[in-house]
């Protein structure tokens, strides 16, 4: 058990940064997730933290020890690969017990350990079989249990769910966080889907070009995103994006979408929003949720528009709706009984109290 | 209802192209099978009449009689053979030297093609190149300097390995080391890269890595390069034939050819013998490292 530190560290191959500084303080037992679309570096800042690649700059501590220099096998964490990366030639016992016979572990010793992991994962009667033998999720399975078996330090998941099926992978999703929640042991995850990222994390961190654009709990990226960017890679279906811009009518200050459309400002947002110059050319960041159909009182700060709806997906307890605004495509959630038809009209609401304002030029949510 | 009546009387009269899958398939099946029999026939005729004259007198093989028969069996051909020393020494030659120049090409060619593989360092894919070049180069074009290089090491060291059966075991290994690394290079490269960093993370050294997970899961490749570098060295004619002369060190290929053929005397019944019992170790290893090798070539799947 132990903490991590990443004190501006850089990956340089070449000429390319692949990770350009960055900091990062992950506490004891904690489970962290790096998220981001491919080639934003968090799988390369997994491997660097694994031994795998050499740093560039910087320092990456492991329980308060710098590990720059120290080779994998003696930095004690454990890795789970995306293709479970399990040797082929042994059991199931054997690849589990692969890294405990090499250190010479007893043998008794070793048993033990292979039994408990077993039966923590739910592997007790695959132990003697080859991985060939096994399904997807059970070589998954396996592939963790080798991981639990070292007892290390740190684990390390390199996008351990993404070969597996859409049901497999939130079933694999809730056996992580069971078995961290029996280990305890200090997780690194990293995934890009947002999805896996928010159910598992701790603390997410989310990555872009190399460097993080945030670090926060789920909730914390959801609702209070710090920039454009993971404003609209949390949450699915993303955020919508709408230009507006403020101007003050009547004594109240109002955000203007269109010639014909605007919207007044409850008054905590009007009071945050004041010092923003009228001329900036802004978003308007409102998740589907806050765009639903009208209610016959709405609430302070709910405003009602009409518009005529482009397409509707009905998924059961809720239905998507699609509409035009301003050259954005829209995205809304209305009730199943709201009666959105494909191409029909419908009044809406937009809760205005749960709303984002972010500078257009500089993706910066005010 | 008449319409229906009249859909139904234009539909065949499209042209039909229509060919299922199966008939597709046993066509195929037919030509294969025909050019599978061509071949068969091609390759196994010349063995065949091997095995006829073997088995046939020196009066037999040149009496005017149809040579596709025996008239009178006899093993007496066998008998002679494996009875004469000379003949056992040439094959226990050949056994020496194949079997040191096997385990020689393999202790040089695995590691090799590892550290190739899977060991990045400055100039290794350039290396990896040039080991398979060296392979191109003919024996016809070596077996001269190869020869004025030992004459010449014999000369300044004393040391005389020209006309001894050993000095093959350092000429083959030219032959099946480029080779053998190449294919392992070939094998270690298909491993996943996730499998040695699964085994470093683990904690095995690069050595360990080698032993314990790649030449298992290599196991195919393996077997593959040892068939090659045992039939290499097996059927090897030129280089034993300038590199040996006095008959105690021959090789089988050469020692056949080389006693059996007296002046302008062939000893047909002989030659032929001895050339079968020379082609059944390589068949007898085939027979028996060909399962083997077919099971190792269906496993080893990392992913699903």
């Amino acid at each position: 058990m132990a903490d991590v530190t990443l004190r501006k560290v850089v990956k340089k191959y070449d000429d390319v940064l692949a990770v350009r500084g960055i900091d990062l303080d992950i506490a004891d037992h904690e489970f962290v997730v790096l998220v981001g679309p491919s080639g934003c570096g968090k799988s390369t800042t997994l491997r660097m933290i694994a031994g795998l690649e050499d740093i560039t700059d910087g320092d990456i501590m492991i329980g308060g020890d710098i590990v720059n220099d120290v080779p994998p096998k003696d930095r004690d964490i454990a890795m789970v690969f995306q293709n479970y990366a399990l040797y082929p030639h042994m059991t199931v016992a054997e690849n589990m017990s692969f890294g405990l016979r090499l250190k010479r572990y007893p043998k008794a010793e070793i048993k033990t350990r292979i039994d408990e992991a077993a039966r923590m994962l739910d592997i007790v009667e695959l132990v003697d079989r080859k991985p060939k033998q096994l399904s997807g999720g059970q070589r998954q399975r396996v592939a963790m249990g080798r991981a639990i078996v070292r007892n290390p330090k740190v684990f390390l998941f390199d996008e351990p769910l993404s070969n597996l099926d859409a049901k497999l992978r939130v079933q694999m999703r809730i056996e992580i966080k069971k078995v961290h929640q029996k280990v305890r042991t200090t997780t690194v995850y990293v995934t890009h889907d947002q999805v896996e990222a928010m159910t598992l994390a701790d603390r997410v961190v989310v990555m872009n070009h190399g460097r993080i654009e945030q670090i926060g709990t789920p909730n914390e990226l959801y609702h209070k995103p710090a920039t454009k960017f993971v404003a609209s890679f949390i949450g699915s279906p993303a955020m919508n994006f709408i230009p507006c811009r403020l101007e003050e009518s009547g004594g109240k200050l109002h955000v203007r979408i269109t010639d014909r459309l605007a919207f007044p400002l409850p008054p905590a947002r009007a009071a945050r929003y004041q010092s923003v110059s009228r001329t900036d050319r802004l978003l308007l960041g409102l998740r589907p949720e806050h765009i639903t159909e009208a209610s016959a009182h709405p609430e302070p700060g709910v405003e009602n528009f009409d518009t005529v709806l482009d397409v509707t997906e009905p998924m059961g307890m809720e239905t998507l709706i699609y509409f035009a605004l301003e050259g954005a495509q829209i995205c809304g959630r209305v009730n199943p009984n709201a009666g959105a038809v494909d191409g029909g009209p419908l009044r809406l609401a937009v809760d205005l109290n749960n709303m984002h304002l972010l500078n257009e030029g500089t993706g910066a949510v005010i | 209802m008449t319409s229906t009546v009249v859909i139904d009387k234009a539909a065949p009269s499209r042209p039909v192209q229509l060919r299922s899958m199966s008939r597709d398939r046993a066509w195929a099946l037919k030509w294969s099978y025909f050019f599978l029999t061509l071949f068969a026939i091609f390759s196994l005729v010349p063995p065949l009449y091997m095995v006829i004259t073997s088995l046939k007198t020196s009066a037999e093989i040149s009496a005017a009689t149809n040579p596709w028969w025996v008239y009178h069996p006899t093993l007496s051909n066998y008998v002679e053979l494996l009875t004469s020393n000379q003949f056992l020494t040439f094959f226990r030659n050949s056994a020496l030297v194949s079997i040191f120049v096997v385990t020689i090409t393999m202790l040089i060619s695995v590691p090799a093609a590892f550290a190739l593989a899977r060991m990045r360092f400055w100039g290794s894919a350039t290396l990896a190149t040039g080991v398979f070049l060296t392979y191109l180069i003919p024996e016809t074009l070596l077996f001269l300097p190869l020869f004025k290089m030992f004459a010449a090491f014999g000369e300044l060291t004393g040391i005389q390995l020209i006309n001894k059966w050993y000095v093959l075991l350092i000429i083959y290994p030219t032959l099946t080391v480029p080779f053998c690394t190449w294919i392992m290079i070939g094998y270690f490269a298909s491993i996943p890269k996730e499998l040695d960093e699964a085994a470093i993370i683990d904690g095995a050294s690069w050595f360990q890595t080698l032993t314990r997970i790649f030449i298992p899961v290599a196991m195919p490749g393996l077997i593959a390069a040892t068939i090659f570098a045992f039939t290499v060295s097996w059927a090897q004619f030129l280089y034993p034939l300038v590199f040996t002369t006095s008959t105690d060190q021959l090789v089988l290929p050469v020692g056949i050819v080389t006693t059996l053929i007296k002046g302008d005397v062939f000893a047909w019944g002989q030659i032929m013998t001895g050339a079968l019992l020379g082609a059944a170790p390589p068949l007898i290893i085939y027979a028996f490292l060909m399962d083997y090798y077919i099971a190792g070539l269906t496993a080893g799947a990392t992913k699903g």
